[in-house]
């Protein structure tokens, strides 16, 4: 995580789920990035990437997805996997942001 | 004297760990994850010892039981490997298409949420505060958006 701040990024991952939920995870895995909460996903369905029914109590969730955002926030590069076990790696995100400029 | 039929457990024992350990252990490494060779690897493992263990079951001095025994866990294993590779190859593909994400060289919508002490923040706010990082605090550069399925 440090790799990306140093490379002027700021990770920003966004759930359903709550405040606390967050707090507590992040706290667990010693994680320093900034989580949100979306709890009635509308942040998630205005980005278009609602998992429908997906949640322990069939709530809409997100699927997974990665932005990156230059710093006037337009979109320069985006990872929708096409399977949820299969996730952005690091480098390839340290990659399109040493792009940035 | 009939000895213990050890192959057809451990085949068996096998392949739920073969299971149980790509959520809980090499789902870490991209390079496990991405395709589960050491899973598929240990199943495969596990059907030689099923194999062995069967031939043994169904030699003319083993018992009734034991080639019951040794079917049930046979296909008990089947069963594992079927449901392993339905989830990892069939069911993690029912993904939204989310065509209507931003794309390359879109604005990314803006947006105002609670951060984890229940304070409001905009994408505006992040994409300009500096960063704090261990020494120094920088300049963003930019951001990454992670939207994640969540733990409920």
């Amino acid at each position: 995580m440090d790799k990306f701040h140093e490379a002027g990024i700021r990770p920003v991952a966004i759930s359903v789920d709550p405040p606390e939920v967050s707090r507590d995870l992040s706290a667990q895995a010693g994680y320093t990035f900034t989580f949100l909460s979306d709890p009635k996903a509308d942040v998630i369905r205005r980005y278009d990437l609602v998992h429908a029914g997906q949640g322990i109590n069939g709530q809409d969730i997100a699927r997974p997805a990665e932005f990156l955002l230059d710093s006037s926030g337009t979109v320069r590069w985006v990872n929708l996997t096409e399977n949820y076990w299969v996730r952005a790696r690091p480098e390839q995100i340290l990659e399109a942001a040493n792009a940035l400029r | 004297m009939r000895r213990f039929n050890w192959q057809i457990w451990a085949g068996f024992l096998l392949s739920v760990v073969a299971f149980l350990s790509y959520p809980s252990i090499f789902v870490r490494w991209p390079i496990t994850r991405d395709f589960p060779w050491a899973n598929l690897l240990l199943f495969g493992v596990a059907a030689v010892l099923l194999f062995v263990g069967v031939r043994r079951a169904f030699s003319p001095d083993r018992r009734l039981r034991s080639k019951i025994a040794a079917s049930i866990l046979t296909v008990f294993s089947a069963l594992v490997l079927g449901i392993f590779v339905f989830s990892l190859f069939v069911a993690s593909k029912w993904l939204p298409a989310s065509h209507g994400a931003p794309q390359i060289g879109q604005k990314a919508p803006d947006f105002t949420l609670a951060d984890t002490n229940g304070k409001s923040v905009s994408l505006s706010d992040l994409l300009r505060a500096p960063i704090n990082a261990k020494a120094a605090s920088i300049n963003p550069r930019g951001m990454l958006l992670i939207f994640y399925r969540g733990y409920w």
